[in-house]
């Protein structure tokens, strides 16, 4: 993976130009008293109401509902609240600042549907029954035929050339269907370490297989 | 979608992925171009390449933009 990209011309600092909403939320939220308690207050309703919004939508796919969900939200927004009070000298006008506050409540509600998967998982994250792998990507048992010596090529390429932190990821993660988010908290690690670590292993499975003549070797250069 | 097309698209990586952290510090303002209809991936086509492999960072894409997009209207 590579640095983000550079094209943007200038400087975020140099780009830096608050649009007057942002400038109040600014001067309203840096400074004391009354004022600054009633822009944390509308803040805080802003937030609610953007979390409730984003776990409406994940919610018909997680199978959480009700007051639990509603409970999510309002931690959720709790949790961004602080963030972003603890943050406010980092938003450097790239954006409007309610995008930027937005982002907050959005990442908190991921970090805590990732907590809420470990209530009820439907199997250990480490569970290792390979004779899921073939649903987990949609091969029809009708056709095994087909398929059959290419997924014993990739479980050989799993067992045989990944490093075991790779393996671990790939068998909770694609095996076990455990959530990315979810499994940060399992192996007390971060999105981006996991994601990274799945990143070569999924490199390193698509050179093995292309070697071995199972799949076309071409889709790693990127479209 | 059938099983080979699902497995080679899994195991497909993009070189300019700039990965999760990268991605999520820049969401704001990724975000806030596509919702004005500007020209974000070709702006930041390693971000576009992350959100298009990265299923978690796709679904907060989604969340933000639906937020952005919601105070709009």
């Amino acid at each position: 993976m590579v640095p983000v990209d550079s094209g943007v011309g200038e400087s975020p600092a140099a780009a830096a130009r608050f649009d007057p909403q942002s400038s109040e939320w600014l001067q309203a939220l840096g400074c004391a008293g009354p004022a600054r308690e009633a822009a944390l207050e509308r803040l805080h309703d802003l937030l609610v109401r953007i979390a409730r919004g984003e776990v409406a939508r994940r919610g018909p796919r997680l199978g959480i509902t009700g007051p639990e969900l509603e409970d999510l939200a309002y931690q959720a927004a709790a949790d961004a609240l602080l963030a972003i009070t603890g943050k406010l000298s980092q938003f450097r006008g790239e954006s409007r600042f309610t995008t930027w506050a937005y982002k907050f409540v959005i990442l908190e509600v991921s970090a805590k549907i990732g907590r809420h998967f470990w209530r009820h998982p439907a199997v250990p994250w480490d569970a290792e029954d390979w004779d899921q792998l073939p649903a987990r990507f949609g091969f029809d048992p009708a056709h095994q035929a087909e398929w059959r010596e290419l997924l014993a090529a990739l479980r050989r390429a799993v067992d045989e050339e990944l490093t075991a932190r790779q393996r671990q990821v790939f068998v909770a993660i694609v095996l076990n269907g455990v959530p990315l988010d979810a499994l940060t908290v399992e192996l007390a690690s971060n999105r981006n370490a996991l994601y990274k670590t799945l990143f070569d292993a999924r490199r390193k499975l698509r050179a093995v297989l292309a070697a071995n003549g199972y799949i076309g070797d071409d889709a790693s250069r990127g479209s | 979608m059938n099983g080979w097309s699902a497995l080679d698209r899994f195991l497909q990586t993009d070189p300019r992925d700039v990965g999760c952290a990268e991605a999520t510090e820049m969401l704001h303002i990724y975000a806030e171009l596509i919702a004005a209809g500007g020209p974000a991936e070709q702006r930041y086509p390693g971000i576009a390449a992350h959100l298009r492999a990265c299923g978690p960072c796709g679904e907060d894409f989604d969340g933000l933009l639906a937020a952005i997009r919601g105070e709009q209207h």
